[in-house]
């Protein structure tokens, strides 16, 4: 029978997914089969029905602004601020302030990166889970920002050093994705960052290491890919480790 | 070295992202059957989704993208676990008789006041079903978009849409008997 064929095409039709002239076929048939009508009639009040039923819980508006405010706000100084913190960020502040009074503009964003660099880092060991992928072992970090940022770069062989890995994690830097490594010395903990650098603002060389809020840092630019190491070590430790990064990144 | 770079960024996620939010919180309402539980999943899917936002492929179905996060978290959430568990797996071989054909419990449905009975029908499916007849008729998917969300072929989307109409309008006739 004709209408056996169409009662089977029946949910396709209701959920409009039949070709356009299959679609106008059904339709012709429709109007002169009361029976195919009556069915059509009950399927589209029984999908209005669940349409109407399913439409049934509203979050709370609190709960839209936490999920508004987790997905805003960029992922940076999100933790626990420790009073370490708290005041380097005061000072950070207090040195931006100076900066400003007495150089241009452009010296002055490339200063506001270092602090934010620098807050990034005092930041991040304040916090009570300083890193995202915890592992010494170059092999696992390394896979593990994939599909996370934007870039990929490679990591040093330790095994001849005193430093080693403790782990990394995703940061942002000016809205720009990057890789935070966090390696120990000697107990210091020093912070490499890596960033595309066309998503920074501000002047940067190759510098030799500088003092930053008593901080060492230093930062070089490989690849389209400019570094960053600080931390509270002396000069000459963050050196070595920036060398062994520009040689494996070359 | 030339540097891949990608216009995502998390301004763009928030813009696609919370247009969303009623109605996966809906649907995460639906598949949980609890308000505090459904909270947990839709905020475990945005920061799942927004940390694999650079994964997410421009131009694919970012809305599909969205409910597979959700319900593959929910699927391994303890609830979740416990709904697939509790139901026999659904198989697909069952007979093609129609979902509309038969008595006629449809009429019913006019009244207003039937809307609870509607709803309390489609909480008792088994979530497998739930879950398709709410993507396909509430959120109105295509079957496309169904298959992508569930990933399964679209012949299975359709002979589960199918059964899950079946089971509703069977789980709808056995209230109106008791009423």
């Amino acid at each position: 029978m004709v209408c056996e064929s169409w009662k089977g095409k029946l949910e396709l039709y209701l959920d409009g997914e039949m070709k356009s002239d299959e679609m106008r076929a059904f339709d012709a048939h429709v109007r002169s089969c009361p029976s195919c009508a009556a069915d059509v009639l009950a399927g589209v009040q029984m999908k209005r029905a669940v349409q109407v039923a399913g439409k049934r819980f509203v979050p709370s508006n609190e709960f839209r602004q936490r999920v508004q405010r987790s997905v805003a706000a960029k992922p940076r100084r999100s933790v626990g601020f420790s009073w370490m913190a708290a005041s380097a960020v005061v000072a950070i502040v207090f040195v931006v302030g100076l900066a400003a009074a007495y150089i241009g503009r452009e010296r002055v964003r490339t200063q506001q990166v270092y602090s934010e660099v620098a807050d990034l880092h005092v930041a991040t060991l304040a916090s009570s889970s300083p890193v995202d992928v915890v592992s010494s072992d170059r092999h696992t970090v390394k896979p593990w920002f994939q599909g996370k940022i934007p870039f990929t770069f490679d990591l040093p062989e330790l095994q001849n050093s005193e430093f080693s890995l403790l782990g990394g994690r995703m940061t942002y830097l000016e809205q720009t994705p990057g890789a935070h490594l966090i390696y120990e010395l000697r107990k210091h903990r020093i912070s490499v960052f890596i960033f595309p650098e066309e998503g920074l603002r501000g002047r940067f060389g190759d510098s030799s290491v500088t003092k930053e809020l008593s901080f060492s840092v230093e930062t070089w630019s490989r690849g389209g890919l400019r570094y960053f190491a600080i931390g509270d070590a002396g000069g000459g430790d963050i050196d070595r480790l920036a060398k062994l990064f520009q040689a494996v990144n070359p | 070295m030339r540097v891949a770079r990608l216009d995502v960024q998390s301004d763009s996620f928030e813009e696609l992202a919370m247009p969303l939010f009623d109605q996966l919180y809906n649907f995460a309402h639906w598949l949980t059957q609890n308000r505090e539980e459904a909270e947990d999943l839709v905020q475990e899917t945005y920061a799942k989704a927004l940390k694999g936002f650079s994964s997410f492929q421009l131009g694919t179905n970012f809305r599909a993208w969205m409910y597979r996060i959700l319900r593959n978290t929910f699927l391994t959430s303890r609830t979740g676990l416990r709904a697939t568990m509790t139901v026999p797996i659904d198989s697909e071989e069952d007979g093609p008789e129609s979902a509309i054909a038969g008595a006629t419990p449809e009429t019913i449905l006019i009244d207003r006041s039937s809307e609870a009975l509607m709803q309390r029908a489609i909480e008792q499916l088994p979530v497998h079903f739930r879950e398709i007849l709410l993507l396909c008729d509430v959120e109105e998917m295509s079957y496309q978009e169904i298959a992508e969300t569930l990933s399964i072929p679209i012949g299975t989307v359709m002979s589960r849409l199918s059964r899950a109409r079946r089971g509703l309008r069977s789980r709808l006739q056995e209230q109106l008997q008791k009423r």
